[in-house]
């Protein structure tokens, strides 16, 4: 538009932009060299608007890089994501509609992009490698001091060329930049008002649109993905384009040193949805994979658990009317309401439901299992009882073998990937040597290992143990009866079991100490904690997550009686 | 046990690295290859601020790997200290000497020395000067090879020499190791510290030329010398050197006094001894019946049939000519309560009757002498002696039963 130069080809004035950002003319099609300067601030918002949705590159640099703004990496990186999801049977619809748009109203939100001005954002970021720029003179050049301060892991990222050392050189901040446009900036400024985006951030994400869409896939699930490698989140920065370069601050905010965290995400994904305003979430019913009664299905099977147990856990959801749609829907913003976590609940109905059937007092299982095998030696045509011993003892064989396996396989976790980083040009060669060597020492032991080969990537499956009632082994208790610890009372069927005792009395105040109640492993039954260890492997989190879930159900189930009597013994009868 | 469910990238190398160390205390040297693998991306990440970093550790753990899996070789191993040197430069003359120290035990010699060189020649802006210790050792290790080699020349030559062979060529060779090894072994002996080999090997290249001197003075250096650690071999040798150049009693017994003081139980006490025993001055003679009952406070000695034989000689002297007594009483005095049970018990003498007849003799002499004709050990073994009919028991029982009054006194 302010282009006024006669065309060199046809002298006239009539010019266009190409889709590179070069000027052309729209008489004779001549393309010149010369590019659109950036000249105002509401430019650089509309080319932002332009590069998320067309993934246009402007200005080439030297070293075939170009100006990318960080958000458009997070969006790469929603994008991988959500492809990998689609793969492991997400609906396509999670990527195109859900995820794309949740997204963009962040960006709205957070003012990014999509609106008129990025509120207080100025385009005099940090110049990159642009040794012309006399930084110096930047007024508002931001402190490189104040940056490490600022650590989102544990880990540092730093090469072998120590980060920390590279500050007294703040004058030549050619050395440490970002490869973003607005890297540094991005980690200077207190984004706390507007949930600065993260990399666990992105699996918020993930998660919020699996929930909106109400995917079978729960978040201890989703989690496990991620460590097993079907979702790329670790080093995914591998996947951005060539011309993307990471560098300097990139690395603090695109490399993950850390598994996620159940409670990180889960935590955060709540923010999101209370920042984005969202409504109330589609309802869950007793129909969706998420609803008590279906997770619990699942759950009992994977932890080889008779079927008849269903019974009781659909019965124990419907007292406490936690299978009720209001009460498992996600409402944002609600500071009311308790938020659940699907997986867990119903990892926590099921213990109760075995505390309501067997006590779990390392006394009473042990009885009822002597009387089942009783029953079971003396009668052989019938389908046999359950026995908690012989189920106890299979459990423990298999999942001591699993968190062997698991232990080991966390001692073997590969945490660099191909493409390497630096940052800043500077250390480039040196961090290229030092892969180069790393490869080198790899590949020599490697043969040394013997025939190892590193193990393939498991197959995705939803299923972490399973059970065939074909093996002749016997140790499948899908189709073990009850009946041994079961009686019928005015036509109901109850236990035979009387007694039930509360992990706590009290619930703790959430608020002053963040949990309802406190787990320690000395203080309860081994049973009990057997049973809390099997399912804290199955979702991958702590076992007092689970005990905290418990004790919040058995406060509900008991609720009357504990309101009545105000002096109260842990033994009470049902 | 509570696992963790959580994860990150420390955690996991800490992990890795305790895996590593269970699979070498097992030996399993496939599996600890195997974690190793995993473990070595951890050089891609800084760990300054760390006491021993990952570097160091791989360094460390590769070489213990390397040296006992079944299927590494030389050339593997070469190849990996190759890569350590590179990584890090603060420890290169290090990583450069304890290759040179695998190379010597698998008996290459002359790739220990190609390696020495090429450590020596190394430049490094203020890393030099700081790894100063380490180059002084392996200039140090260069001169004993150097002296390796000149020995061999020399041995070369020897033969030759008997042979009526002359060779030039061989001899220059040797004149030139032996120029090269001196100086290094020079600096370092020089430096205070515990350099045994390297001054046996100088010494010995000094006295073949000739310069005694110089030999002298590094020994008495070595040895006298306070700001060097307190060394009895540095005595050992420079009593061998005035041995062997002849030097007087009276040197030789001041080399040996201090040995007495730093290691009473050192096998040249028998030496001492009988040295001492022969002079002519009463001091002297008092020292060695120290030396020699000190000695025999030693396990290792009990059975030595010399020293018995020492102390049998000295004290039977002592009690022949009836002067002197309180010399043994003094000595006896702190022994009295526990030499009984440590030497002359019953069931020592039998087996030593058994086992040695003239260590039974020996210690029959000395414990008649200091426990009476009345003692257990005495008793057994003299009774066998005359049984036997052997005939220095029977003077020997005239002998103890005669002198018992000394007992008395002795033990009085």
């Amino acid at each position: 538009r302010d282009f006024n130069e006669r065309c060199a080809q046809c002298s006239e004035v009539n010019w266009g932009l190409t889709d590179g950002g070069r000027f052309y003319c729209r008489s004779c099609h001549n393309v010149t060299e010369r590019t659109r300067e950036v000249v105002n601030t509401d430019f650089i918002t509309n080319t932002r608007i332009q590069t998320i949705s067309k993934g246009l590159r402007k200005q080439e640099k030297t070293d075939g890089g170009c100006e990318w703004y960080v958000c458009e990496g997070f969006q790469l990186v929603l994008k991988k994501q959500a492809e990998a999801l689609e793969a492991l049977g997400v609906c396509p619809q999670m990527k195109d509609e859900i995820l794309c748009n949740f997204w963009r109203r962040y960006l709205q939100k957070s003012k990014q992009a999509y609106c008129k001005r990025p509120a207080g954002e100025t385009v005099k970021a940090l110049s990159v490698c642009d040794s012309s720029t006399d930084v110096d003179s930047e007024p508002e050049r931001p402190s490189l001091l104040h940056f490490l301060s600022l650590s989102e892991s544990d880990g540092d990222l730093q090469t072998d060329c120590s980060f920390v050392s590279s500050t007294s050189k703040v004058s030549e901040s050619t050395s440490v930049c970002s490869g973003s446009v607005d890297g540094s900036l991005y980690l200077m400024k207190n984004q706390k008002e507007k949930l600065r985006m993260t990399m666990p951030m992105t699996l918020s994400f993930c998660y919020m649109a699996l929930l909106w869409l109400r995917e079978p896939m729960t978040l201890s699930d989703l989690l496990r993905f991620v460590v097993e490698g079907h979702i790329p989140y670790l080093n995914v920065f591998q996947h951005f384009p060539e011309q993307m370069k990471l560098c300097g601050l990139d690395l603090k905010i695109f490399c993950v040193e850390s598994w996620p965290v159940y409670e990180e995400v889960y935590t955060k994904m709540l923010e999101l949805a209370a920042f984005l305003d969202l409504p109330r979430f589609p309802d869950i019913t007793d129909s969706c994979f998420l609803h008590p009664d279906m997770l619990c299905m699942k759950y009992l099977m994977e932890a080889n658990l008779p079927d008849e147990l269903h019974n009781w856990t659909c019965r124990v959801v419907k007292k406490i009317r936690i299978g009720e749609a209001d009460f498992l829907t996600l409402v944002p913003g609600n500071k009311s309401t308790r938020k659940v976590k699907y997986d867990v609940l119903a990892a926590a109905v099921i213990v109760v439901v075995l505390k309501l059937l067997f006590l779990l007092d390392d006394h009473y299982e042990w009885l009822l299992s002597d009387f089942a095998e009783e029953r079971n030696k003396n009668n052989k045509e019938d389908g046999p009882y359950f026995e908690f011993k012989k189920w106890y003892k299979v459990i423990k064989c298999s999942l001591d073998v699993e968190q062997k396996k698991m232990d080991e396989e966390r001692a073997k976790y590969l945490w660099r990937c191909e493409k390497p980083l630096f940052y800043s040009a500077e250390k480039k060669s040196k961090v290229l040597k030092r892969r180069q060597m790393v490869v080198n020492l790899q590949n020599q032991f490697g043969k040394l290992s013997g025939s190892v080969l590193p193990a393939e990537k498991p197959n995705p499956s939803s299923f972490q143990l399973s059970w065939s009632e074909e093996n002749a082994d016997e140790s499948c208790f899908h189709g073990h009866s009850l009946k041994g610890i079961l009686q019928e009372k005015c036509g109901v069927l109850t236990a035979v079991n009387p007694d039930y005792w509360l992990c706590t009395v009290k619930l703790c105040n959430e608020k002053l100490c963040g949990h309802p109640a406190h787990y320690k492993e000395v203080d309860f039954p081994q049973s009990y904690h057997f049973v809390l260890r099997l399912f804290s492997f199955l979702l991958r989190i702590q076992p007092s997550y689970i005990h905290d879930e418990v004790c919040l159900i058995e406060h509900k189930l008991f609720n009357k009686k504990l309101c009545k009597k105000p002096k109260f013994n842990p033994g009470l009868r049902k | 046990s509570s696992h963790e469910h959580k994860l990150n990238f420390k955690k996991s190398k800490e992990v890795c690295l305790s895996y590593i160390q269970d699979a070498m205390l097992h030996k399993q040297w496939k599996r600890a290859a195997e974690f190793l693998t995993f473990y070595i991306e951890s050089l891609e990440k800084d760990y300054s601020r760390e006491y021993m970093g990952p570097s160091e550790i791989i360094w460390r753990i590769g070489t213990e790997i390397l040296c006992h899996h079944s299927q590494s070789s030389m050339k593997e191993f070469n190849s990996f200290i190759e890569q350590m040197k590179t990584l890090g430069v603060k420890r290169f003359l290090k990583v450069c000497l304890e290759h040179t120290f695998h190379l010597l035990c698998n008996g290459l010699i002359d790739e220990a020395y190609q390696n020495l060189s090429l450590a020596e020649s190394w430049r490094y802006g203020e890393q030099t000067a700081i790894q100063d210790k380490e180059m002084k050792l392996i200039q140090a290790y260069r001169g004993l090879l150097d002296y390796y080699s000149w020995s061999k020349q020399k041995n070369i030559l020897l033969e030759h020499g008997q042979d009526g062979f002359e060779d030039l060529s061989v001899e220059q060779e040797m004149h030139s190791c032996f120029r090269k090894a001196t100086v290094n072994l020079k600096e370092i002996t020089k430096i205070p510290g515990v350099w045994d080999q390297f001054v046996k090997c100088y010494v010995d290249l000094l006295e073949f030329y000739g310069d005694h001197n110089e030999a002298r003075q590094v020994l008495n250096e070595y040895a006298y010398n306070s700001k060097f650690p307190a060394n009895p071999n540095a005595h050992v040798y420079l009593y061998q050197f005035l041995k062997r150049h002849g030097e007087s009693k009276k040197s030789l017994i001041s080399a040996l006094k201090i040995l007495h003081d730093v290691a009473p139980s050192h096998e040249l006490m028998i030496d001492f001894n009988t040295m001492l025993q022969k002079s002519k001055k009463r001091k002297k003679r008092r020292l060695g019946l120290e030396v020699i009952f000190a000695a025999l406070d030693y396990a290792g000695w009990k059975e030595n049939v010399k020293a018995w034989s020492c102390l049998a000689r000295q004290v039977k002297q002592i009690v022949i000519s009836e002067k002197h007594l309180d010399w043994i009483k003094v000595e006896w005095n702190s022994r009295k309560d526990w030499w009984p049970a440590f030497h002359f018990s019953r069931y020592l003498a039998k087996r030593n009757w058994q086992e040695n007849e003239s260590l039974s003799y020996e210690k029959a002499l000395v414990a008649g002498i200091l426990l009476g004709k009345d003692c257990k050990y005495f008793k057994y073994v003299s009774h066998q002696g005359c049984k036997a009919q052997v005939k220095r028991f029977r003077i020997l029982k005239k002998f103890v039963n005669k002198r018992n009054p000394v007992y008395l006194r002795i033990s009085g």
